[in-house]
C-alpha cells in the first residue's frame, strides 16, 4: 500500500521541553487516519511540523515517497497539504468566495475576478456535497457551514491531504453527523485525511487507523476495526479510564438555589428565559439539558449577576440576590465555571497566578488596605496548580500559553477552592480529553458529596446522564421537565430537548418533578 | 544569540541606523553631518547649562508619557493628554498669580490645582466612555480644542485683555537657586523630582495595589473583569482621571518651573502628542517612559543648537530627529532581522 505522507521518527524540542519524541505517522492514500492524544500530548506540534510552521529537530518527512523539507506553509500548500483549523481563520464580514480566494485572488485586467472564483467554489461545493452558498457572508452562516468554507478553502487550493484539527469541538450533534458524511465523501473522491481528535466515539465512527501519542511519545498505530474505545482510552492516558462516572447516592438537603418565575431578556430585548422555575439543593447535582440557545446562557448570566433580570426572583441560601452585582453574588457563595473560558474565565494576557486570584485579589490575606502581596498570589497559585494538576511552567506563565485543558483545570481549581455553596459549571468539559473530563466530573461529584449544590449546564447528553442527580430539560426558555437519569433515556431527553412532549408522560414527569420540589 | 544580548543590541543598532540615515539626509541636502551631530551633541551635553536645560525639557515629557502609558495599560487611548496638560498649566499659573501664600502651602496648592484640572479634563471622556460607550479618542480630541480655546479666553479675562498672565509669586515657583547655580543659570527646576516621583507612583499603582490589578485586568479583558466582580465602568473613569492628573502635572511643570506664567496659545504645545510616542517607545512601562522621555527631550532640546552651530535649517533638523526616533520605535523590525540572521547562522552550522 502506498503512503502519501510519512512522518518518521519526528523529534521536536522547545528549549529543554521535548514536545515530540520519536513519533511516526504514516498516512495511506484514501484513508481517514486519526491522531489521538490528550490535550498537550503533542498532536498540534506534530501537525504544525507537517504544515511547515515548525521545523523538527530530528526525523524525516516523506510525501508520496519523496523526502521533503517543509520549511513554511506555502511549501505544504504546494505539496497538496491543507489544514482545517479548530479556530476558523475567516474574515467575518467577507463573503464565502472572498474568504476562499483571500491571499490568492485571481485577477482579470488587474481587478479581482470574483465571478469566476465564485463559479469554481460552487462547482467544488457541488462535487463534494458541501452545499455552501459562495455569496453568503460568513457572519450570517452557522458554525458548521463556516467549517465547510474552511474545507472548501483547502480544496480550492488543490489539497489532496486534509488535516482536520478537532473539527467537532464546536459543532452540534447534527452538524457532526453531516461532517462525518462530508469526510467520507472526500475519501470517496480520492483525498486522504488526518483527523486530530480526542473524542473516541468519532474515531470509532470514521477512522480506518489510529496513531496514539502520549506526552510527546509515539505509542503506536492500531487498526480501528481491531480495537475498542476502552483500549484506545488506556493507550492514550496510560492507565484504565472509567467511562461512567462512579458516584454514590445523593442525599439532598435544603434548597441552596431557588429560582421563581424568572424572565430574562437577551441583548436584543427578546425574552430568552420565560417564567422559569428551578431549585438546586445541598448535596445534589442538577443538570440542565438542552440544545444551545434555549436560554441557558441567559439563565446563568442572570444567576451570576452578569445580566439584569426582567422579573422573578433568584435566592441563594434563602437570601434574595436578584439583580445583585457579580461581586455580591460571588460573595454570597457562588462559584461559576463560565461557558467561554477565553471570554469570561480568564484574562489571557495575565499570568496564570493572577488569574487564580481573579476574584480574591482584594481580600485578606492576599491584600491589605489596597496593597497586594504578590507572594501570596503565587503561593495560592502553586497550591491550585498542585492540587488540580495544572500543567504549567509556573504561576508567572501567561494564561494564554496554557493548553485548553489546563486553562480549564485552573479555572475549576479557582472556583472550587473558594468552597462555594453553589457551583455553576457551564460546559465544563468542552474541548477536553477523556482524562481531563474524568477528573472534572469527579471534582463536581466531590463538591456534591461535601454537601454543596452543583448546577451543571451541558450540551452533551452523556455528561448530563452521567453526572447529574436530577436533569432539568430546558426548551425555549422554560424547564419543560425534570427527570432522573435512572428513569430516563437519551432518546427521551432528545425528544424533550427538541420540544416534543408526550402529553401523558409529560404530566407524569412534571408530577414527579413537583414531588421532588416538595421533599 | 541570547535574549539579553538581543535586548541590548536592538536599541544600540536602532540608534546607529537612525543616525546613519539622518546623516544621509544631511549629506543629500548639502550639509555636513559630522558638524550637525557635533552640534546636536553639544546641544545636549555641551556644558552644564545645556545639560540643565535638557533635563528641564525632559520633565514635561516624562509626565505626558506617564499619562498616555497609564491609560494604555488600562486599555484606553488618551489622545487628550495635550488638553489636560494645557488646563493643568493654566490652573497652576492661575493659583500662582491669584494669591500669595507661604511657600509650603502655595506650591503644593498650585501643583494640586494642575493635577485636579487635568483629572477633570480626563474625567469627562472617562464618564462618557463608561456610561454611553462613546469612544475616548473622539472625546479627548475634542476636549483638546476646548482646553486650548477656553484657557485662551480665561487668560484674556484674567489679564484684562492681555495675552499672558503676570509672573507667578515666588512662593509658587519650582525654580531653585541651587539648581540654577549648579547648571550655569539654566531654567532647571525641582519639577524633575516630582516627575520621577510620579514614575514611582505609577509603578506602585500598577504593580502593588488592587486598583492596579483591576485596571490592568479591565485593560486586557473587560468581560472577564466583569465576571470576576470588578466594576468595569468605575475603573475606566478612574484610569482616565489618574491619566489626566499626570498630564495636568506636566502642565504645572511649565507653569511653575519653565515659564512661571501662562500665555495664550495659537496652537497646541505638542508635548501631549509627543507623550504618545514617549509612552509607546517605553512600551507603556514606567521605566520605559523614563527612557522614552529622555530620548525625546534630549533630541528636541539638543536639536535647537543645530541651526546655530552647524547652519542646518530647522526643517532638516526636524527630519533628522524624526528619523532617529523612527528607527528607535521600529526596534521590532531590527529584532526580527537579528533573529533571522542568527537562525541562518545556526542552519549554516
Amino acid at each position: 500500500m502506498e503512503y502519501v505522507i510519512e512522518m518518521l521518527n519526528i523529534r521536536k524540542e522547545f528549549g529543554t521541553f521535548v514536545a515530540n519524541d520519536n513519533i511516526t505517522l504514516q498516512l495511506k492514500k484514501g484513508e481517514i487516519h486519526a491522531l489521538l492524544g490528550e490535550n498537550g500530548a503533542g498532536k498540534s506540534t506534530l501537525m504544525n511540523i507537517l504544515f511547515g510552521l515548525y521545523q523538527p529537530e530530528g526525523g524525516e518527512i516523506r510525501v508520496r515517497g519523496k523526502k521533503v523539507d517543509i520549511s513554511n506553509p506555502n511549501i505544504a500548500n504546494d505539496l497538496g497539504i491543507g489544514m482545517v483549523h479548530q479556530h476558523f481563520m475567516l474574515v467575518e464580514n467577507f463573503s464565502v468566495t472572498e474568504n476562499i480566494i483571500l491571499g490568492t485572488e485571481p485577477t482579470k485586467y488587474g481587478v479581482t475576478n470574483k465571478k469566476d472564483a465564485a463559479k469554481k467554489v460552487q462547482a467544488l461545493s457541488e462535487q463534494y456535497g458541501l452545499n455552501v452558498d459562495p455569496n453568503a457572508i460568513i457572519q450570517d452562516i452557522s458554525v458548521g457551514m463556516q467549517q465547510r468554507v474552511e474545507i472548501l478553502k483547502t480544496l480550492y487550493r488543490g489539497a489532496e491531504i486534509l488535516i482536520f484539527d478537532e473539527p467537532t469541538a464546536s459543532l452540534t450533534p447534527q452538524e457532526i453527523v453531516e461532517l462525518i458524511q462530508i469526510m467520507k465523501r472526500l475519501i470517496a473522491e480520492g483525498k486522504s485525511i488526518i483527523l486530530i481528535t480526542h473524542k473516541l466515539k468519532e474515531i470509532m465512527d470514521v477512522s480506518d487507523r489510529v496513531t496514539v501519542i502520549r506526552k510527546g511519545q509515539g505509542i503506536g498505530t492500531v487498526i480501528t476495526a481491531e480495537t475498542n474505545p476502552n483500549d484506545l482510552a488506556s493507550l492514550m492516558v496510560g492507565r484504565q479510564v472509567e467511562f461512567t462516572t462512579v458516584k454514590g447516592e445523593s442525599f439532598p438537603g435544603e434548597e441552596t438555589l431557588d429560582i421563581k418565575d424568572l424572565v430574562v431578556l437577551d441583548y436584543r430585548g427578546i425574552e430568552k428565559v420565560k417564567h422559569l422555575n428551578l431549585n438546586v439543593r445541598k448535596g445534589e447535582i442538577v443538570g440542565i439539558a438542552g440544545i444551545d440557545g434555549n436560554g441557558q446562557s441567559e439563565l446563568i448570566e442572570a444567576i451570576t449577576g452578569l445580566r439584569k433580570v426582567k422579573s422573578g426572583t433568584i435566592s441563594i441560601n434563602g437570601k434574595n440576590v436578584t439583580n445583585m452585582k457579580p461581586r455580591k453574588v460571588t460573595e454570597s457563595g457562588v462559584g461559576h465555571i463560565p461557558q467561554d473560558r477565553h471570554k469570561h474565565g480568564l484574562v489571557l494576557d495575565f499570568p496564570i497566578g493572577h488569574n487564580i486570584s481573579l476574584q480574591t485579589y482584594y481580600t485578606k490575606p492576599i491584600s491589605k488596605s489596597g496593597i497586594i502581596d504578590y507572594n501570596k498570589i503565587n503561593e495560592k497559585a502553586l497550591q491550585i496548580i498542585k492540587d488540580f494538576d495544572v500543567r504549567t511552567q509556573g504561576p508567572s506563565e501567561l494564561a494564554r500559553s496554557l493548553s485548553g485543558g489546563n486553562q480549564q483545570k485552573a479555572i475549576i481549581g479557582r472556583e472550587v477552592d473558594r468552597d462555594p455553596d453553589l457551583l455553576i459549571a457551564a460546559l465544563p468539559t468542552r474541548g477536553l480529553d477523556v482524562g481531563a473530563i474524568e477528573f472534572i466530573h469527579s471534582r463536581l461529584i466531590e463538591q456534591r458529596d461535601k454537601g454543596k449544590a452543583v448546577l451543571l449546564i451541558s450540551f452533551e447528553l452523556d455528561e448530563v446522564m452521567n453526572v447529574s442527580d436530577r436533569i432539568a430539560v430546558i426548551h425555549d426558555g422554560e424547564i419543560v421537565d425534570i427527570v432522573t437519569p435512572e428513569t430516563t433515556s437519551e432518546q427521551e431527553l432528545g425528544l424533550l430537548m427538541a420540544g416534543h412532549t408526550n402529553q401523558k408522560k409529560a404530566q407524569d414527569l412534571t408530577q414527579k418533578g413537583e414531588d421532588q420540589h416538595v421533599e | 544569540m541570547s535574549n539579553r544580548a538581543t535586548n541590548l543590541l536592538v536599541p544600540i543598532i536602532s540608534v546607529i541606523l537612525g543616525l546613519l540615515v539622518g546623516a544621509v539626509i544631511m549629506l543629500v541636502s548639502g550639509y555636513d553631518p559630522l558638524k550637525g551631530y557635533a552640534a546636536l551633541w553639544n546641544g545636549i551635553f555641551g556644558d552644564l547649562y545645556t545639560i540643565g536645560e535638557t533635563i528641564r525639557q525632559i520633565t514635561p515629557y516624562l509626565l505626558a508619557g506617564l499619562a498616555v502609558a497609564f491609560a494604555f495599560r488600562s486599555g484606553l487611548f488618551n489622545i487628550g493628554v495635550e488638553g489636560q496638560l494645557i488646563v493643568g498649566w493654566f490652573a497652576a499659573a492661575y493659583v500662582g498669580v491669584a494669591v500669595e501664600l507661604p511657600k509650603i502651602i502655595h506650591l503644593p496648592l498650585a501643583i494640586l490645582a494642575a493635577a485636579v484640572a487635568g483629572a477633570i479634563w480626563g474625567f469627562v471622556p472617562g464618564l462618557l466612555k463608561a456610561k454611553f460607550r462613546v469612544h475616548e479618542v473622539i472625546v479627548t480630541i475634542m476636549m483638546n480644542y476646548i482646553a486650548l480655546h477656553v484657557t485662551n479666553a480665561l487668560i484674556r479675562t484674567v489679564s484684562d485683555g492681555g495675552d499672558r498672565t503676570g509672573n507667578i509669586y515666588a512662593s509658587a515657583s519650582l525654580r531653585s537657586e541651587f539648581l540654577q547655580n549648579l547648571t550655569e543659570f539654566s531654567r532647571l527646576h525641582f519639577g524633575i523630582i516630582i516627575a520621577l516621583v510620579m514614575v514611582g507612583v505609577m509603578w506602585l499603582i500598577l504593580e502593588k495595589t488592587t486598583l492596579g490589578f483591576e485596571l490592568k485586568a479591565v485593560g486586557f479583558n473587560q468581560n472577564a473583569s466583569q465576571y470576576a466582580g470588578m466594576n468595569v465602568n468605575k475603573n475606566i473613569i478612574l484610569a482616565m482621571v489618574i491619566s489626566g492628573a499626570f498630564a495636568g502635572l506636566g502642565g504645572a511643570m511649565e507653569a511653575l518651573g519653565t515659564f512661571e506664567y501662562v500665555s495664550s496659545k495659537g496652537g497646541f504645545t505638542g508635548i501631549g502628542f509627543d507623550g504618545i510616542a514617549v509612552a509607546l517607545l517605553g512600551m507603556n512601562t514606567p521605566l520605559g517612559v523614563v527612557f522614552g522621555a529622555t530620548l525625546f527631550g534630549s533630541l528636541k532640546y539638543g536639536a535647537l543648537n543645530m541651526p546655530n552651530a552647524a547652519g542646518i535649517p530647522i526643517e532638516i533638523v526636524e527630519i533628522v530627529i524624526a528619523v532617529i526616533i523612527f528607527f528607535v520605535a521600529s526596534g521590532y523590525i531590527i529584532r526580527l532581522l537579528l533573529l533571522r540572521a542568527s537562525a541562518k547562522k545556526k542552519e549554516a552550522k
